[in-house]
């Protein structure tokens, strides 16, 4: 079993867009969106849920005022700034126990906190492992591992040989969570001054947990200049250039229409698409 | 007058409506410049400040002294996050996965622990004209964001004005920004995606209960989507950026709108006037 995901580090270079094809495409994958915070692939995929689950993330303090004699102590050792008069903000609270380890009172319980759901989904294209982080919670990387988790599960139990999988954008704890372990990764860049900063980002991301990157240039022709920049820029790094998609209409249409680009156009992007998906195909399962 | 721009949906152009309000806005005065986008800092490119000062942000995690250490355990039933373990009787660390909470050595019975700092980034400070500007960009590996968002603000002293340029998303990272802020500016664009993502960041602006208006970018072709959305839920709509293959390559080369097409100038002045107007300042 293989796994792919797809990343950007700057966000809205058309990740889902590009996985939402790639799953018209490809016979026999699960798909995953690992992009728990703002998840879009189901928009394109247009999922029955079949199963849903809460996912606890972690826990929150919460203070007993009956029990609590206000020493100060909670206080005095939360690192996070998390305890106004006594009582506990949830947003800042990080779950580490400390403060009610060091109640003398007692009067500090950590209560499981939901931070989210998951759900497992049928969509004409294959089994999609899905999720939504509750709104203004933390620890999507823990929620990204448990969608990765239960993807090859399924992977497993319906004798699925690929997880194509929609990664968050950034470098941060959920992209490390969605990428360590997997067998290739696409990075999807725009050509601008934003995305080749950040496509460097996430190359030396990559590069430091040694897994294979290949590049994407999206919407290449609308500077023409930059992308040779960025593809100059990959070769003096080693970076494969695997595929490069014209801006084209027809995938905003596909994007409002809720369906996979390559079903509803035959035009340059869908195309360039196809093409980079042999490409895909050749290099995941070719070693 | 803190006011932070962000968007449940990547790549919407919160970096372009942060970076040229804050251009116009220093026309008239000092501004405040914060880019809050750890991960991905792009805002520099833009207004492409001359730094002055570089400091690197820590965290404490664990270090064991194993000659006090009798491997009793204790630390790593206390340690929340995994960072530490039990193996063969002697205590392994794992930095990468400590937040800093400082339990573990807070409550070892033999003083077997203390903290070291462990770098996750630095904060950088400079100037471009009258905008002070800062921003932190994450040791690539690193995994925890917020310590180092909440460094960047820490940057913010008497300044009567400060734009913060927030992450994508609506998790903590995002908390981590838009918290304390006094109105939040929530980027979209036309499309399915869009709205859908515009909701999640709606609904995170409310959770903190920072009031919020919308900037639709790219506009043109299937607004009403955006448009009925922002009616059904109350919330104004305060500028439409047009889709233009011309402001489009504005930003793909880095350069500031309100320079290349100074008629914007004013629309960032309304856009400013009409956000302290409602955000009750």
């Amino acid at each position: 079993m293989k796994e792919l995901v797809v990343v950007s580090g700057k966000g809205g270079t058309g990740k889902t867009s590009l996985v939402g094809a790639f799953a018209a495409l490809c016979k026999n994958a699960v798909l995953a969106d690992c992009d728990v915070d703002a998840a879009d692939l189901h928009l394109i995929l247009q999922p029955e849920i079949q199963e849903q689950h809460e996912f606890y993330g972690g826990h929150k303090a919460q203070i007993r005022p009956e029990k609590c004699n206000r020493c100060g102590k909670c206080l005095e050792v939360c690192r996070f700034e998390a305890i106004n008069e006594f009582k506990v903000n949830s947003f800042s609270c990080e779950g580490c126990g400390v403060c009610s380890r060091a109640c003398p009172e007692e009067a500090i319980v950590m209560a499981e906190h939901l931070s989210g759901h998951w759900f497992i989904s049928a969509t004409p294209y294959g089994p999609l492992v899905h999720a939504r982080l509750g709104l203004a919670e933390d620890n999507s990387g823990k929620l990204v591992a448990q969608v990765r988790q239960m993807a090859k599960t399924v992977a497993f139990d319906q004798k699925k040989d690929l997880i194509l999988t929609d990664g968050p954008p950034g470098i941060g704890c959920p992209v490390i969570s969605a990428i360590t372990g997997a067998d290739l990764v696409l990075v999807v860049a725009e050509p601008t001054v934003a995305g080749l900063h950040d496509l460097g980002r996430v190359l030396d991301l990559t590069a430091y947990f040694r897994i294979p990157a290949l590049v994407c240039l999206n919407k290449w022709d609308l500077a023409p200049e930059k992308s040779e920049e960025i593809e100059t820029y990959c070769r003096e790094r080693g970076a494969e250039v695997a595929g490069k998609i014209p801006f084209d209409v027809e995938v905003f249409k596909a994007v409002a229409s809720g369906r996979p680009l390559v079903e509803v156009s035959q035009g340059p992007a869908a195309q360039a698409v196809q093409e980079l998906w042999l490409k895909l195909q050749t290099r995941i399962g070719g070693d | 007058m803190r006011v932070a721009i962000a968007s449940g949906k990547g790549g919407t152009g919160k970096t372009t409506i942060a970076v040229n309000l804050a251009k116009t806005l220093a026309e008239d005065g000092p501004v405040r410049f914060l880019d809050c986008d750890v991960e991905e800092p792009n805002a520099h490119l833009f207004l492409r400040p001359t730094f002055q000062e570089r400091k690197g942000v820590a965290l404490l995690v664990p270090q064991i002294d194993a000659e006090k250490c009798t491997g009793c355990g204790l630390c790593s039933r206390v340690c929340a996050f995994h960072a530490l373990a039990v193996v063969g009787g002697k205590v392994i660390t794992f930095p990468e996965l400590c937040h800093g909470c400082g339990g573990c050595s807070l409550f070892c019975p033999t003083g077997a622990i203390h903290e070291i700092p462990k770098k996750i980034g630095v904060v950088e400070n400079g100037l471009a004209g009258k905008i002070s500007f800062s921003h932190g960009r994450l040791e690539v590996g690193s995994a925890l964001v917020p310590p180092l968002i909440k460094a960047v603000k820490k940057q913010v002293h008497a300044d009567r004005i400060v734009i913060l340029d927030a992450p994508p998303g609506t998790s903590c990272p995002v908390v981590a920004t838009v918290a304390g802020c006094d109105y939040c500016l929530l980027v979209t664009e036309p499309t399915p995606f869009g709205r859908h993502d515009l909701d999640l960041a709606v609904g995170m602006a409310r959770e903190l209960g920072i009031p919020c208006g919308v900037v639709l970018n790219r506009a043109g072709d299937g607004d009403e989507i955006i448009e009925d959305y922002c009616a059904r839920e109350g919330l104004p709509l305060l500028l439409k950026i047009p889709f233009d293959r011309r402001y489009a390559a504005c930003y793909a080369a880095g350069n500031l709108l309100v320079e290349e097409f100074p008629s914007w100038q004013e629309v960032f002045k309304d856009l400013w006037r009409e956000i302290e107007r409602r955000a009750g300042a």
